[in-house]
């Protein structure tokens, strides 16, 4: 029997993994966490300038091979993420490696369930695969629905890591769910006693948007957990840019924004939709926006003279981060820093 | 009353459809201003309004559309998405016509191609000019016969030198590097002293490449980078290839990969950025052009 894998991306393994699981008869392997090893793996076989997502994602899927995975699934699109599968194949292929690589979204294009079926060596079990892909849908959009909250509370929380200590819990308890309405009672109790999380009172908030390029922002390992570090300085963090986003609610979005004449084209990737909400922080009055992306992200270098000088218009400082794999994290952290000194002291 | 200008940036689209445009808007009884080949200022004016890793070949189309900007009455930036479904442009220029607008004030023209404006709406569309729609088809007809007949010429060009004796090179790259004063010439001035002939990827029929390309690469969705690949196939009788991109190019780091780990021919792989030195790359070129005399 064929073993499956896919890249890691965030907390998003576990719904992965349930429908997976859940859907499949194939064995499915969890891929390893990100780390230095997988980065120096990742960066020692990709061409040059290639962008950073390119590197971790080959470095996953190395690490995969290694645990015996024979089947691979990418999953991209909207700027040259949706080519990244062919190369990959090739190098992996180069380095002797056996296996198949499927790509979903195909030049933009969707793959067809049942070509999926006829060409690869996946098999189905036939019951209950509506109910677990609406689980699996629904367990995402809880999932974004909690992190949204939690990045705007746990700047405040009194005991340091109760939010992340219920939020691994739940992750847990989600990864075991029966079925949509078991499902739909570990987030109510989940959000309940989030809500009971003590509080530190203040009288100042601020607030820093952070928008950018989606596989840098979502994955912590690749912004260096910029969200905890905000948090921690006191700062509420808002992001727009998450799974339920991308899937279910961008294409409605993106109608909106055109109609605005605002800007006149589709930009490719999350260009548009990053200048739009560059707009609506600002009129939103927060304070900061932190603009993170990978380095030699096409469609964000496009936009970045664009965010600049709308958020010049309305006088909100933006930051821009670029990261890399060598990025040094002591640079970041200066940055990071003045420009928070910066904020406060704007505050007062 | 004065003719209308129309300012084409000699950059990026401009080797695609320059020949076609000049004779368009000679038709329609318009003027048209270039600007100058690339030089040193140019790309300096680019490079210092684009951020920092845009890629060379949109810096210098910047820094010609700033050149333009008050010299002519509107500026002719298309903004082409795809033609179908497997043949789309580069994620970069789907925001060009944005970013110009965000930069300078001169009016562009509302030139659009993407899944539901072919190519003949995007010229249709330019309703700034008050053309006809008549007189756009009868222009288009004539511009279209006129670019043909230049097409045909080029393509027997490129049939003749493969068909010659002596070492032949084939050089795999956009048109706007390739023939780009700034980018493309030094490499074509150092090959032509050693006395090698040259082929072009993109003076092959685009029809004829777009398809080979798949023989290479199965799932490539960029027109330019298929038709430029496809060329590959085409010229089996070559003494080696050069693969030519500006640095950062976004598909040129994909792509040219992909096609490297699959040549057996000899190969060199040019970066060019907008401070590289000349005397490296006369050195990388003379030494490609050694081995290739000795095969």
């Amino acid at each position: 029997m064929n073993k499956i894998s896919y890249p890691q991306l965030g907390s998003y393994g576990v719904p992965i993994y349930y429908l997976l699981t859940h859907v499949l008869r194939n064995e499915i392997i969890k891929p390893k966490e990100i780390t230095k090893k997988t980065m120096e793996l990742g960066s020692k076989y990709s061409p040059d300038f290639v962008c950073t997502p390119f590197k971790y994602t080959l470095g996953t899927m190395i690490e995969s091979l290694d645990m015996g995975a024979d089947i691979l699934i990418q999953m991209g699109g909207g700027c040259r993420y949706g080519y990244y599968h062919e190369l990959q194949e090739q190098i992996l292929k180069d380095l002797g490696y056996h296996f198949q690589l499927i790509n979903l979204i195909n030049g933009g294009n969707h793959i067809s369930i049942r070509k999926l079926f006829k060409e690869y060596p996946i098999e189905l079990k036939k019951r209950g695969f509506l109910k677990y892909l609406y689980t699996t849908k629904k367990m995402v959009i809880y999932m974004d629905k909690i992190d949204h909250y939690i990045r705007s509370h746990r700047c405040y929380e009194k005991e340091k890591g109760a939010f992340n200590k219920l939020r691994e819990e739940m992750l847990l308890k989600m990864s075991e769910a029966k079925g949509p309405i078991h499902l739909y009672h570990i987030y109510k109790t989940y959000l309940k006693r989030m809500k009971n999380v003590p509080l530190r009172e203040t009288t100042k908030r601020i607030r820093v948007g952070l928008i950018g390029e989606l596989y840098t922002l979502m994955e912590p390992k690749a912004n260096e957990e910029i969200e905890e570090l905000l948090n921690s300085y006191g700062f509420e963090v808002k992001r727009y840019t998450d799974v339920t986003y991308l899937l279910f609610q961008k294409k409605r979005k993106v109608k909106q924004y055109l109609k605005n004449f605002f800007i006149k084209y589709r930009m490719g990737a999350d260009a548009l939709d990053n200048i739009h909400h560059t707009k609506e922080l600002c009129e939103d009055e927060y304070d900061g926006i932190i603009h993170i992306k990978s380095s030699f992200c096409t469609p964000e270098i496009a936009a970045m003279p664009i965010i600049e000088s709308t958020a010049q218009q309305y006088g909100v400082p933006v930051l821009f981060f670029s990261m890399d794999m060598n990025t040094s994290e002591t640079g970041f952290l200066t940055r990071i820093e003045a420009f928070c000194d910066m904020l406060e002291m704007r505050k007062q | 009353m004065d003719k209308v200008k129309i300012g084409i940036p000699r950059g990026i689209y401009y080797y695609y459809y320059g020949n076609f445009w000049k004779y368009f808007f000679k038709k329609c009884n318009m003027e048209l201003v270039y600007s100058p080949s690339t030089t040193k200022e140019i790309v300096e004016m680019g490079s210092h309004l684009a951020p920092d890793e845009m890629c060379l070949s949109m810096k210098i189309y910047l820094g010609h559309i700033a050149y333009l900007q008050d010299k002519c009455d509107y500026i002719l930036i298309p903004r082409i998405d795809r033609f179908d479904k497997e043949n789309q442009t580069c994620t970069n220029f789907l925001a060009l016509y944005d970013i110009s607008k965000h930069y300078f004030k001169t009016p562009i023209l509302n030139y659009n191609i993407d899944s539901q404006h072919d190519f003949l709406d995007g010229i249709l569309n330019m309703k700034e000019l008050k053309l006809s729609r008549v007189q756009c088809i009868l222009a288009y007809e004539y511009a279209m016969k006129k670019e043909k007949e230049m097409k045909s010429r080029r393509e027997n060009l490129q049939q003749q030198i493969l068909n010659s004796s002596g070492k032949k090179v084939l050089i795999v790259s956009h048109a706007y590097n390739i023939h780009d004063d700034f980018i493309g010439s030094s490499i074509v001035k150092i090959l032509k002293e050693n006395h090698i002939q040259i082929l072009y990827s993109d003076y092959f029929d685009e029809k004829k490449t777009n398809l080979l390309s798949k023989e290479l690469s199965q799932d490539l969705y960029w027109k330019y980078s298929r038709d430029s690949i496809g060329s590959i196939p085409l010229c089996k009788e070559v003494d080696g290839i050069i693969f030519l991109s500006t640095f950062p190019c976004g598909l040129d780091s994909l792509v040219h990969e992909l096609v490297i780990r699959k040549m057996e021919k000899p190969y060199l792989n040019l970066v060019i950025d907008d401070m590289s030195a000349s005397t490296g790359l006369e050195t990388r070129l003379e030494s490609f052009v050694d081995l290739i005399e000795q095969n």
